[in-house]
């Protein structure tokens, strides 16, 4: 009875559903009202909206942004440490850095207050040594301390726990025996990894959330099984694979950017169909811009992100780079009279000028709208009915085009401009400046807003193209659907390549993998194939930051293979290598991913023999108006070629083709924007 | 040709990713902490002529910002005129260049048709550069050939050319010179990175572009420096701080600021600070000029980094102040007289502009070296700064345990420093009571204790506050002085001149322990609310 896989992804505004009939081919997508403060009660009406029968619901994989907010919005739950004496203020003081290089005004709230920062005597040292054995007596009174205060959940860290968990899983178990709920959290489970700072914080997080995402999950589990629902709910991590809802109570960390993973995963599958394997994602919202890469239809990892200042998360992570460049982002001259753009935004309410709320201050979606590019009488997201044409034009002209001495209309491309520019410089962060060929690489905006920016994009950069999914605002809620399984496992080692005995290492690390392979058995989930990837984090002796190189070995692992592995991974990334000075294996990293089958993207086809509805609008473009054909994008056919300037619109997003560029529609629906 | 600015501001964020990108390359791939935890380094676009800093990397250290425009200048001067495609030079000379021996200098040119087009420069502190005392804190130290080997402008590539002859020398000095080695590769890296992606920029848009870019840039941190200045009331302000002593003779020695508005000027007169002295706080001229830029942009922070931001301001120096120490008057503690200046440009400007206020931080590098043999013979040497509170400002208490405010480093990881060495840390902690108190309270320091492993080691340590407290401004309290202590077979023990000594022996099994200083507090403590008092007391930050 499992004839429906479904996707959902729960957003600030709308819970977005995908859903995949098995028997049929077909699919489907609703849009829901997100449910604040209870986002269970939007997901299961968006699920409701499309399946009545939820017995014939096989998996339903979800993109959560739970675990997100409560870090913005520092909303978790109250947690306590337990750690080494002489210790507890480790995440407090963090890696004495400060918010900003310039100007001394920044402060900083750990999520875990002091006093719930109990010490015990407990010491082993760096080379795994018990230095003092643990008191369970003092953790035993400590936690119980804790729980008395009001702590709902509890972090056991202890310094270089890394090197020897013995102590630390001693005392995790005397606190597990007597706290009131599931929620303890064992440093080294989460991450047996060397940096104190860095290891306590993910830790401390994963506290931090774990009742607020577990209950989250269990009133999400309740409701379905109201429904009668009896199949697999799987939550997307932050890596972009999945993993079970048990596996996620347990390690609620790797939720931090669920949703957003989702996005560039399922961004990935759509171009890889159509045949980009190399692009560059855009999520442009109403304050940012998120772009993330994805080569060879692999989407960068990173090992370590900051929420925000000191709120440092280190499991593997797609790599999203965010700048403050949205549609809602203000435009400004400063005092010297140069025209910036960002990073003050406006946000939703008020809002950008033209949504008549209040605001005066001209945004990135005012120069739309003056430049003809957006459409006043149709504004997205169904919230307003019409845009203030007359408000964003007077705005821009007063706040930038007097100072400038330009007409409101070069202002306002003036703006656009600058934008752009931010915008490709993330690109060109995430693309050049890695040694990426921006040439290979195509553009995919998701999201309200990045469609109306590509061209610029695609010109600013030196991008080969762009691809506009053909539903750009459900693209998480797909990625869901086609989101590979994925667990990670890293492990420090800290020796000498000349004294790790490499067979012994190879064999630990197919022994977690096997481990790994076990917990996909056990999801329940089919897969199209089983993938293990082994890393090794090494460096020269004497330097502190690793390079991680990939190893594939057959029969026993050798010091040889792991050098030679190592000296290619160190050449690609500074260019000279430097012989004679001792190599140090620093950690071991396994990752197992079960491959999702993969789902035919014919099923976005275009559809025939509609009729797109085709107007015309004047839109300014390179200092003079010009009259854009205006089309209904859903309707148009596979094989239609539109050269710019064009306007395309659809109820989730506009697109704008400039001039000397076309947009052709493949036969999965994507609209591909290329120079003529 | 004419630049439109919209052009500008595209420019302007290619020039400093790609400072960025040089600084990238050089954490990442450095051998020693002090680059790779600490960010000791920074790189930059600098110009032809001059050797103005016109571009700054974020994420370098801000005191490099001023000071190499001069170690620029140097090599142009050194040059003069005989520039070649595929040169560069390395040099450490702290009276050209700025700062102190430990920290070398590479420095590049991007040649367009035989002419110098701008500069590329790299700075990083490396771990060892001989002299007295490993890492090369040395208190007692009277000339610079105490502080470790100097070197002038000379060629490292000569036309492409790598001299494998200077490397050799600069090893043979050194106590640790695979360290050096791989920091010097770190810095060539970062260089050739910096030259492609400038070579990139100048193809796609054209040299003239390119220069009037760099050219508008600088102009523009002239003019919003100016409106800044212009912001604040004319007349001038006096402020006046001290350090503890130099190292060799116990007494205290004066920084004193008269800073004067005039309109859109403004003067910097350090006259009446005290002469040169015989032991390691002197510092050169250039590195007077530096430490009031970084003042400058803590407290206008807007305003881009570039030599712009100095254009308005005169500077009056005496030439025998400790302030434009010149050949061979020890220079190696200059972290700490720089802080000391940033700590009186703060205390002049609470007086004009006290919203805009931030009180004294910490104010100490608290260079500390352990060093010594393993069992098995090898040599070993940990050498580390630590941190401090930050003041506290018109608009909050003070961050707990930040950064220098001439850094941005980070500290290293304590587990990294004890897989590294044979110490092991008894204590990590924020020391409670150490924030001045105000209206609002300074960030809090650090108590940072370490007991020896193995054997024996010998400790220095270079810090300053020991004496005289980081001061609150807008009538907030003083902080807590650094304090530093260390265990002998009899007891603990201070040193006599409070936060300076080398030659410290601790067996193992003993420990040294250092009390950093809290920040200073703004505003009266009568007007703190009792909400903020309460919760300072139950997180124990005040006892």
């Amino acid at each position: 009875m499992s004839r429906y896989v479904i996707g959902v992804d729960v957003g600030g505004t709308f819970t977005d559903v995908f859903f995949l009939d098995q028997e049929t081919g077909e699919v489907l997508t609703a849009k829901s009202p997100s449910t604040r403060g209870d986002q269970s009660k939007g997901f299961l009406t968006g699920i409701g909206m499309g399946v009545e029968d939820f017995t014939q619901i096989g998996t339903i994989i979800h993109g959560t942004t739970v675990g997100t907010n409560a870090l913005l919005e520092r909303k978790g739950a109250r947690a306590g440490i337990i750690t080494t004496e002489g210790f507890r203020d480790v995440l407090e003081m963090r890696r004495r850095d400060r918010p900003t290089t310039w100007g001394l005004r920044g402060s900083f709230e750990p999520v875990v207050d002091r006093p719930d920062r109990r010490e015990v005597p407990e010491r082993v040292l760096a080379d795994g040594t018990i230095h003092t054995r643990i008191d369970l007596e003092a953790v035993t009174a400590e936690a119980k301390a804790l729980a008395d205060s009001g702590c709902e959940s509890v972090c056991v860290f202890f310094i270089n726990g890394y090197a020897n968990a013995e102590n630390e899983a001693k005392a995790v178990e005397a606190v597990r025996s007597i706290w009131p709920n599931d929620h303890v959290t064992a440093a080294t489970e989460i991450l047996p990894e060397i940096r104190e700072f860095e290891r306590l914080s993910t830790a401390t997080l994963n506290a931090y959330l774990q009742p607020v995402v577990s209950s989250y999950l269990e009133r999400l589990q309740d409701g379905l099984a109201t429904k009668s629902f009896g199949g697999q709910v799987l939550i997307v991590q932050s890596n972009g694979g999945v993993m079970t809802v048990d596996t996620a109570k347990a390690m609620p960390v790797r939720t931090a950017l669920s949703g957003p993973a989702a996005g560039v995963i399922a961004a990935s599958e759509i171009a890889k169909a159509a045949g980009f394997p190399n692009i560059i994602t855009c999520d442009m919202g109403g304050t940012s811009f998120d772009v993330s890469l994805v080569a060879e239809g692999e989407a960068a990892l990173t090992a370590q992100t900051a929420i925000d200042f000191g709120m440092v998360v280190r499991t593997p992570m797609i790599e999203i780079t965010t700048i403050g460049a949205g549609g809602g982002s203000i435009a400004w001259l400063d005092k010297s009279g140069l025209l910036q753009v960002g990073p003050e935004s406006a946000g939703s309410d008020p809002g950008p000028v033209c949504y008549g709320l209040g605001a005066t201050r001209p945004t990135v979606t005012d120069a739309n709208l003056v430049l003809g590019r957006i459409n006043a009488d149709r504004p997205i997201g169904g919230a307003l009915d019409r845009l203030d044409t007359d408000a964003a034009r007077a705005a821009i002209q007063r706040d930038i085009g007097e100072g400038l001495g330009l007409s409101a209309e070069d202002a306002a491309e003036a703006i656009l401009r600058v934008a752009n520019a931010k915008m490709a410089g993330a690109i060109r962060l995430v693309s050049i400046e890695r040694g990426h060929e921006p040439a290979r690489f195509a553009a995919m905006p998701f999201g309200g807003g990045g469609a109306l920016h590509t061209g610029a994009l695609i010109r600013d950069v030196g991008l080969g193209s762009a691809i506009v999914p053909r539903f750009p605002g459900v693209t998480s809620a797909l990625g869901c659907v086609v989101a590979d399984m994925r667990h990670d496992r890293v492990q420090t080692v800290n020796r000498l390549l000349t004294d790790l005995d490499a067979a012994a290492t190879g064999a630990e690390m197919t022994a977690k993998a096997d481990e790994m392979e076990t917990l996909l058995d056990e999801a329940g989930v089919p897969f199209a194939g089983i993938e293990r990837r082994f890393e090794f984090d090494m460096l020269y002796l004497g330097q502190t930051h690793t390079v991680s190189a990939m190893i594939e070995w057959n029969g026993d692992l050798t010091q040889d293979a792991i050098k030679t592995a190592f000296e290619a991974a160190y050449k690609t990334t500074y260019g000279r290598l430097l012989d004679g000075i001792p190599i140090r294996v620093m950690n071991y990293r396994v990752a197992v991913t079960g491959k999702r089958p993969a789902l035919d993207m014919a099923v976005f086809a275009p559809p025939t023999g509609e009729d797109p509805q085709e107007a015309t609008r004047p839109v300014y473009v390179n200092g003079g108006w010009q009259d854009a054909r205006v089309l209904q994008r859903l309707a148009l056919p596979e094989g239609a070629s539109i050269p710019g300037p064009a306007v395309l619109e659809q109820p989730d997003t506009t697109i704008f083709i400039d001039p000397g560029l076309t947009g052709r529609v493949d036969k999965f629906g994507n609209l591909i924007i290329e120079e003529v | 040709m004419s630049l439109d600015s919209v052009t500008l501001a595209v420019l302007k964020g290619r020039f400093e990713q790609i400072a960025d990108e040089m600084d990238a390359t050089l954490f990442r791939s450095a051998f020693n902490p002090i680059i790779a935890e600490a960010h000791d380094a920074s790189h930059g676009i600098y110009d032809a002529e001059t050797g103005e800093t016109l571009v700054q990397g974020k994420s370098g250290l801000p005191i490099f910002v001023g000071v190499m425009a001069f170690g620029v200048k140097a090599v142009i001067d050194k040059a003069a005129g005989n520039v070649s495609e595929g040169d560069c030079w390395i040099f450490n000379d702290p009276y050209d260049g700025g700062t102190h021996l430990s920290d070398f200098r590479l420095v590049k040119p991007v040649m367009r048709d035989g002419k110098v087009f701008c500069w590329l420069a790299s700075v990083g502190h490396w771990h060892d550069v001989g002299g007295n005392v490993p890492g090369n804190y040395n208190p007692a130290a009277t000339e610079c050939f105490q502080e470790g080997m100097l070197i002038p402008p000379v060629k490292l590539f000569d036309r492409g050319e790598y001299k494998q002859d200077v490397v050799d020398i600069l090893s043979a000095n050194s106590r640790l010179p695979l360290s050096l080695y791989g920091d010097l590769n770190g810095q060539i890296n970062a260089l050739d990175l910096g030259f492609q992606r400038m070579e990139s920029i100048l193809a796609e848009y054209g040299d003239d572009v390119i220069h009037e870019a760099l050219m508008a840039l600088k102009a523009r941190a002239a003019t919003l420096m100016c409106a800044e200045i212009s912001d604040l009331p004319d007349g001038t302000v006096s402020a006046e701080d001290w350090l503890d002593n130099d190292g060799i003779k116990d007494e205290p020695l004066k920084i004193a600021l008269d800073l004067t508005i005039d309109g859109d000027r403004m003067v910097m007169d350090f006259s009446r600070s005290s002469p040169a002295c015989a032991g390691p706080v002197n510092i050169s001229r250039s590195t007077t000029i530096a430490a009031c830029y970084v003042a400058l942009k803590h407290v206008f922070n807007d305003v881009p980094a570039n030599a712009g931001v100095l254009e308005p301001v005169e500077f009056r120096i005496d030439p025998d102040s400790l302030l434009s120490a010149t050949a061979p008057k020890p220079v190696g503690g200059y972290t700490e007289t720089i802080l000391r200046m940033i700590d009186v440009v703060f205390q002049a400007v609470a007086q004009l502009a006290p919203e805009q206020a931030m009180a004294c931080a910490y104010g100490t590098i608290n260079a500390l070296s352990l060093a010594g043999h393993r069992a098995n013979g090898q040599r070993w040497v940990m050498f580390s700064f630590f941190g401090g509170g930050h003041g506290a400002h018109g608009a909050g208490d003070g961050l707990n345990h930040g950064n220098a405010p001439i850094s941005t480093a980070t500290i290293p990881p304590l587990e990294i420093l004890e897989a590294a060495y044979p110490v092991r840390f008894t204590q990590w902690a924020l020391r409670p009571d150490s924030g001045g108190d105000g209206e609002y309270r300074g960030g809090l320091g650090a108590v940072y204790e370490i007991e020896l492993l193995e054997q024996e080691a010998r400790v220095a340590l270079f810090g300053e506050r020991g004496r005289y407290a980081p001061q609150g401004v807008v009538g907030g309290d003083e902080g807590a002085k650094n304090h530093f202590a260390f265990e002998q077979d009899h007891g603990w023990e201070e040193p006599p001149m409070s936060s300076k000594m080398v030659g410290i022996q601790i067996t193992k099994g003993q420990r040294v322990r250092l009390e950093t200083p809290g920040g200073g507090g703004y505003g009266q403590a009568k007007q703190r609310s009792k909400a903020a008092i309460e919760a300072d007391r139950q997180k124990g930050y005040i006892s």
